[in-house]
């Protein structure tokens, strides 16, 4: 029999996490149940993207979308869409007009996306071997290895534009044109799929979806500057991801396309997985390469620069996730083909983390030069709850805030820069009205506080520094001279520090400083905190013409601060008050106000 | 300088035959540190002794690779693993309010275990669903769009 339908399965962490496993057996059961398991076929795949929506489930070849799906939802999915060929439709996806919207492309989310590294996350099994190969995988391999000389391939690199996604944005072909240019019979290809930055997933994504790309990408590295080995580097907290590369490795292995004589070509190629251990300054490229050598991950001065003095001194070309699932698809379409997509210095795509206060959080990939509004408000359906769009951030520990002002910039490496934010690895924080600015600082330098090597004194030293002075006007003992010894520590910082970790820590004071200026004088003159976040300058109290006199307050209050009569206003003892807000929740008149 | 010679603790096979797989790799450290916590959940400081031996790694240095990653425990933790998601998107959606409420029912703040061994608690960084923020989860198991309201009846689960 032919199969009439693929059931597709988002497998992808977040999904995953609301049991997408049960999904896939409950799925598997039914059609064995209602005697259809011959018509449709069960594919667990990569994220979807969408995680907002998820556990999301997609039935092709009509390609119907269905989210929130339960386990249980697998018996009417099978019995009226797999039998009878009708959609169910309390489980497509609905926007607030209500509207259904049938297929994937009638949603606004999927729309202005564009998906390169992502091709086949949510259309392939990654444990699949052959569905990565029927999807054209491996081709490019196969065609640098028999079609191309390396030089080809540097080149094709370098018309392509293609620029490092790990945050610096430097330029790919360079980075294989010095280790190529280095004589010596062993050199090392490096995967750095150590994504430190909180809030921040798409390598992670990426791993689990497609793991053959990389892989691919990696060993037509290493034919091209010619190396033999290479190492995935990646974080112990992904075990999904580690086990989907594991798999991966083995398949290509049986396959021939990885080991020795790949193809037939009389290339040898090998790649081992290595575990991080919870260090974010371990996606600092010589950190990242002590790692591996199995030391305390601290950086060391460049040059020389791995390219060129790597890994056991060796050279090494190191490229991140995002970066490797480029390769095969620029191979293969052509450097001008790529080109094509992006703005005149950062061409290609990015795939961001949306997240923080915004409706369809998820993973998204987006051609270079989209603007900040198209992508908060047009996929991301902007901020949740009728609440007001401050700033979003661009990333994460290293980088800086932009704000509404600027919606409308072109997004590319450059034009985050002059904004003082940086493009990151791909975490996009969408704050609204009730997130403090100083506060949000304040969280970032705790991480890098805590995640500094202690190497040199600027990151150490600085950092801690900038925390005090953080705590200090978030506690409602700032001064203006505070501000004054931050931006003198911060330029220290970036200019003294040995590594990115310790140059770019200082980016989210001296960004928000730059935008968010009055809301640090609001925390220094007027002790307080218009968000209302910093608990220490919260002042709870009742405002006697709204208050009924209800009493539901009072007995909601873990302190048993607040006193009154029946039917009269109550009143708050500020003293006593432990600023839980558990009043204001209660509260069905809107009679307590913060402030 | 004299030195009594420590009796070194029996690993288990598993343990065993993973050392002897990496002992001539370069840069086995790390994954053989990893490998020991798989099967003690903690680097228990005799086993790091007997894998100093093992590896002719000193013990200092691997005392010094342990504390530097946040990942290796040098203490036993709880019977359940309760983890906190601190990542930014967690933290703006109120992951600290977990935090408290946890702190609230067990009586724990985070790096703590409770008197009884039950449970640990810790912050981590980015569990990767940033979609389902605020996240915890318990042994693995992962808990999204979490209110404080929800963490006793969650935690009531493993009290048992």
């Amino acid at each position: 029999m032919k199969l009439k339908n693929y059931i597709l399965v988002c497998g992808g962490t977040g999904c995953e996490s609301s049991k997408a496993d049960d999904i896939y057996r409950s799925f598997m059961k039914e059609l064995k149940d209602q005697k259809v398991d011959g018509e449709a076929q069960v594919i667990k795949t990569g994220c979807f993207g969408f995680c907002e929506k998820g556990p999301i489930v997609k039935v092709l070849p009509d390609d119907s979308f269905y989210v929130h799906v339960k386990a249980e939802d697998a018996k009417e999915i099978v019995a009226e869409h797999i039998i009878k060929g009708r959609q169910v439709s309390r489980l497509l996806y609905k926007k607030s007009d209500e509207k259904i919207h049938t297929k994937i492309e009638d949603i606004d989310f999927y729309q202005k996306q564009v998906r390169v590294v992502l091709r086949n996350c949510g259309f392939i099994d990654p444990e699949n071997i052959n569905e990565y190969i029927a999807r054209d995988g491996y081709l490019a391999l196969e065609k640098a290895l028999f079609e191309m000389k390396p030089d080809d391939v540097i080149k094709e690199l370098e018309i392509s534009g293609l620029r490092g996604r790990g945050g610096a944005g430097f330029p790919t072909w360079r980075k294989w044109s010095f280790s190529k240019g280095v004589p010596g019979d062993q050199k090392f290809i490096v995967c750095n799929a150590d994504e430190g930055d909180p809030g921040a997933y798409m390598d992670r994504s990426t791993l689990e979806g497609d793991p053959h790309s990389v892989l691919e990408a990696m060993t037509i590295a290493g034919h091209t500057v010619g190396a033999n080995r290479g190492f995935i580097y990646i974080r112990a907290e992904y075990p999904l991801a580690i086990h989907r590369l594991e798999i991966a490795i083995g398949q290509a292995k049986e396959n021939g396309l990885l080991g020795d004589d790949i193809l037939g070509s009389g290339f040898n190629f090998d790649i081992e997985i290595r575990l991080g251990a919870g260090a974010f300054v371990c996606g600092e490229e010589t950190a990242l390469l002590a790692s591996i050598e199995g030391k305390r991950g601290m950086p060391v001065p460049r040059p020389p620069f791995p390219a060129v003095k790597g890994l056991w001194g060796k050279p090494t070309v190191i490229n991140n996730v995002e970066t490797w699932a480029n390769i095969p698809v620029i191979i293969m379409k052509g450097g001008a083909w790529f080109a094509k997509i992006g703005t005149e210095k950062s061409k290609g795509t990015k795939v961001f983390a949306l997240t923080g206060k915004i409706k369809n959080s998820g993973l998204i990939e987006v051609p270079m030069g989209i603007t900040l509004r198209e992508i908060i408000y047009e996929i991301g359906g902007g901020v949740p709850n009728g609440k007001k769009f401050k700033a979003v951030q661009t990333g994460g520990p290293s980088g800086g805030v932009i704000t509404a002002d600027y919606l409308d910039t072109p997004i590319d490496f450059d034009n985050l820069a002059k904004l003082g934010s940086i493009m990151g690895s791909g975490g996009m924080i969408v704050m609204d009205e009730d997130d403090c600015m100083v506060d949000v600082t304040k969280f970032y330098l705790e991480f890098t506080v805590d995640e500094s090597c202690g190497k040199c004194s600027p990151c150490r030293v600085g950092g801690r520094q900038l925390y005090n002075h953080l705590e200090k006007i978030t506690n409602g003992e700032g001064t203006e001279e505070d501000i004054r010894k931050m931006r003198l520590i911060g330029k220290a910082m970036q200019k003294a520090s040995l590594c990115a970790l310790g140059q770019t820590a200082p980016n989210p004071v001296i960004s928000t400083l730059q935008y968010f200026e009055s809301e640090y004088m609001a925390h220094i003159k007027e002790r307080r905190c218009p968000a209302g976040k910093c608990k220490k300058m919260l002042r709870y109290s009742i405002v006697p013409e709204k208050c009924k006199g209800c009493g539901l307050c009072a007995k909601k209050c873990p302190a048993g601060c607040i006193k009154g009569e029946i039917k009269k206003p109550y009143v708050i003892d500020s003293v006593a008050c432990v600023k839980c807000g558990a009043c204001e929740e209660a509260c069905k008149f809107k009679a307590v106000v913060k402030n | 300088m004299p030195q009594s010679m420590p009796v070194l603790t029996q690993l288990t096979p598993e343990l065993d035959s993973f050392i002897a797989e990496w002992r001539d790799k370069p840069g086995n450290l790390i994954m053989v540190l990893h490998k020991v916590q798989q099967v003690y959940r903690y680097i228990p400081r005799d086993v790091a002794l007997t894998v100093s031996k093992k590896l002719d790694v000193p013990l200092a240095k691997i005392y010094g690779v342990m504390t530097f990653y946040h990942y290796f425990k040098l203490e036993k933790p709880g019977e359940n693993q309760i983890s906190v998601c601190m990542g930014t998107a967690c933290y703006l959606k109120g992951g600290e309010d977990l935090l408290k409420e946890i702190e609230r029912d067990i009586g724990i703040g985070v790096n703590a275990t409770t008197a009884d061994g039950k449970f640990s608690v810790q912050a981590v960084r980015c569990v990767g669903c940033c979609g389902l923020a605020p996240v915890m989860t318990v042994n693995g198991e992962v808990y999204g769009s979490l209110t404080a309201s929800r963490i006793p009846e969650i935690l009531a689960k493993y009290k048992k």
